[in-house]
């Protein structure tokens, strides 16, 4: 009998672990998208190798464009998720920084002439250039949020307004083309290899952000920062310095999604690339489980949040709702995902369990 | 206190940056004080030197901003080629995105004693007495590329494109194909906009009329990758399509690189049909190259239309029909030429 109810108690609490852990809700919520998709029409699963036009093998499937378009946002929610752990605190001009930055891209690697037959630097060299002004942009939201105290939404309205004028600036206002086709290796395939090449970018962006969180002290420092700035200043942290660091490290996740975006059409449009990218990248950290109001954050939760949210968009299009309706369509089931995971819900929720186990007890 | 104190001067600092940071409009409104006073200063040459250059004709000329879009700023372009010293003209520019500044622009202009207002007016409503001013001051108004909500008898001619005939013409051509069955995907543009509803327009009526099928009608808001996103997923459904119907050049792109990664052909003699409006340089190499097979034009070339009715109007003729609408071409990719991309490529 006791063993019995010993079993029991573990098995309860093995799986009450399990929907404790910040990654239960969007992993669920991928897992219920799944089903839907899998009941509704099993033929969304389906993985198909084929060849592109340029006779390389590339994989195609619902399943591909999501691992695809959903990597960029991942490694958006990657810097998204410390900006908002470090100040409590989004930046909503993520878009207008991409716009920015795939133009300096563009910028340095058609020099003067906005239609180049050869590119006149070498790829490397442009990304690295972009890499720079989008960390300095990102210094910019950095030193108003942290050392003039600037509500982070409102600091970067600065940029979220004038950044898509200024990228227009960087280029004269001219649409460059690209027609190197080594260009778009990475926002399409390298030739050889049927995987897109952005879901390995972000993979490597992942593993990256994984070693420093592990090896650094910048996940500790983050947090404690946003928990309570006061007291991490008394113990000898430097709360602005954490705070501007954040905001770099979200500039260079700008630049290497205006890489994948510019690279996927090998030109660029000012007013509409990466439109309200922003949006979806606070939501994927606010799908993870992460409070907005900045402090303790899971990584994992928020990527995997990012992927929730393509995996939604890409069957909203699958099922031909209409595309200006799918903005409605999200935020329904976003709401639904942000009030189960907010931690008030979450505290609710286990203190409700508890009290029901000590009834059980009784 | 102090830091109550702070944050008020801080958040005037903000707003003060914001409005630094608000580029186009704010750049807009200085070039068109930079525009005033040129008027002004080219008036007094003109009042020193009347024997010299007493045949100009004063124009004032209100426009979009030129960043607006590449269209804008082929329209600027077109503009300043037509009215110089050269053709007979002493012209004054000024640009604003804002209503209420392009009609501070206009009395400036009217003061100044312009002969002519061109104006491409921002908004539809609020020009009545402001136009009346001007005919009030014996100047003599003509709109360009967009028409305002006010009574003709104000202005003497409106030169506009026809959406509704863009369409009709991309859509005709589409007929002429004559294939032996239309599977479209249609990419509208951002829902609503007088482009949108002219192009949808012609379409829609052709799928009534014609029997052919949507494979599907979503609006990419002019979007290159929403595009992409819309027919990667027709794509990845297994639905076929042979007519890709884009509203304009951006989208197509974004279409055409999907269906490049999923290795389907498209262009002259191929399995899909692709079709894009506002014939940007690039767009028209692409017909050129037989990648695509038509692109619509958005006509922003009015200057020589415009030319056309201000010697009309001092020639002492009447215009008699007071809306000028703009021959606008459709290009096929069979029959363009590198001429056609040079001259009508924006």
């Amino acid at each position: 009998m006791q063993t019995n109810e010993a079993k029991k108690s573990s098995a309860s609490s093995f799986f009450m672990k399990i929907v404790k852990n910040q990654c239960f809700i969007p992993l669920a919520t991928l897992l219920l998208l799944a089903v839907f998709n899998l009941i509704a029409d099993p033929s969304f699963f389906k993985i198909s190798l084929g060849y592109n036009s340029a006779g390389n093998p590339v994989l195609s499937g619902f399943l591909i464009t999501i691992l695809d378009s959903g990597s960029e946002l991942a490694i958006l929610a990657i810097g998204m998720t410390l900006v908002t752990a470090a100040t409590g605190g989004q930046d909503i001009s993520v878009g207008a920084a991409i716009a920015i930055s795939g133009s300096v891209l563009l910028r340095v690697l058609c020099g003067t002439n906005s239609r180049p037959e050869t590119l006149q630097a070498p790829i490397i060299v442009a990304f690295l250039v972009s890499c720079v002004v989008a960390m300095l942009f990102g210094a910019f939201n950095g030193v108003l949020v942290a050392y003039f105290k600037i509500q982070p939404m409102i600091a970067t309205l600065i940029l979220y307004t004038a950044g898509r004028s200024i990228a227009a600036w960087i280029n004269n206002n001219e649409l460059p083309v690209i027609s190197e086709p080594s260009f778009t290796y990475f926002g399409e395939f390298i030739p050889g290899i049927p995987i897109p090449t952005p879901f390995f970018i972000a993979v490597a962006c992942m593993i990256i952000i994984g070693i420093v969180l592990k090896v650094t002290n910048l996940k500790l420092f983050t947090q404690a920062v946003g928990i309570n700035e006061s007291s991490s200043r008394l113990n000898g942290l430097n709360p602005a310095f954490i705070k501007v660091l954040s905001f770099v490290i979200l500039g260079l996740c700008v630049a290497v999604v205006g890489l994948i975006k510019v690279s996927r059409i090998s030109t660029i449009n000012y007013s509409v690339i990466a439109k309200d990218i922003e949006m979806d990248a606070i939501l994927a950290v606010a799908l993870g489980g992460n409070a907005l109001s900045g402090g303790k954050f899971n990584m994992a939760a928020s990527i995997i949040g990012a992927y929730v949210i393509q995996f939604l968009t890409t069957t909203l299009y699958k099922f031909n709702v209409q595309s200006d309706a799918l903005p409605a369509y999200k935020a329904i089931v976003v709401i639904l995902l942000v009030v189960i995971s907010a931690p008030t819900v979450r505290e609710a929720f286990s203190s409700m369990t508890k009290k029901l186990k000590v009834k059980e007890v009784a | 206190m102090k830091k109550k104190l702070l944050s008020v001067l801080l958040s005037t600092a903000m707003v003060a940056a914001l409005a630094t940071g608000c580029g186009s409009s704010e750049e807009a409104t200085a070039s068109t004080e930079d525009t005033a006073t040129e008027a002004a200063a080219s008036e007094d040459t003109a009042e020193e030197a009347p024997a010299a250059s007493g045949e100009l004709i004063k124009v004032g000329i209100i426009n979009n901003d030129p960043n607006e879009s590449g269209y804008r700023t082929a329209n600027d372009k077109d503009l300043k080629a037509m009215f110089t010293e050269e053709n007979g003209y002493d012209a004054s520019f000024a640009y604003s995105l804002k209503n209420d500044e392009q009609i501070t622009a206009a009395q400036k202009f009217i003061q100044d004693g312009v002969d002519y207002l061109l104006l491409s007016a921002a908004d539809t409503a609020g020009w009545d007495s402001v136009l009346q001013d001007a005919q009030d001051a014996g100047v003599r108004v003509i709109l360009f590329d967009r028409t305002i909500d006010a009574d003709e008898s104000l202005y003497e001619a409106s030169i506009v494109s026809d959406m509704d005939k863009e369409g009709e013409t991309a859509v005709n051509w589409l007929k002429e194909q004559g294939l032996s069955e239309y599977k479209i995907i249609h990419l509208q543009g951002v829902m609503g906009s007088a482009a949108q509803q002219g192009r949808s327009g012609a379409l829609d009526a052709a799928v009534a009329s014609d029997g052919w099928t949507l494979v599907t009608q979503q609006t990419a808001e002019w979007n290159a990758e929403k595009a992409q996103q819309i027919v990667q997923s027709v794509i990845d459904s297994g639905e076929s399509f042979n007519v890709i119907y884009a509203e304009n050049d951006d989208m197509a792109k974004g279409a055409v690189a999907a269906l490049d990664k999923a290795n389907i052909s498209h262009g002259v003699g191929k399995d899909v049909i692709v079709m894009g409006f506002d014939c940007n340089k690039w767009a028209l190499e692409e017909l050129l190259a037989q990648n695509w097979n038509y692109d619509g034009q958005c006509n922003p070339f009015q200057a020589s239309y415009i030319d056309e009715v201000i010697k009309k109007l001092e020639a002492g003729e009447t215009i008699s029909e007071k809306v000028i609408i703009m021959d606008e071409k459709g290009f096929d990719a069979e029959t363009i030429t590198q001429d056609d991309v040079n001259i009508y490529g924006i």
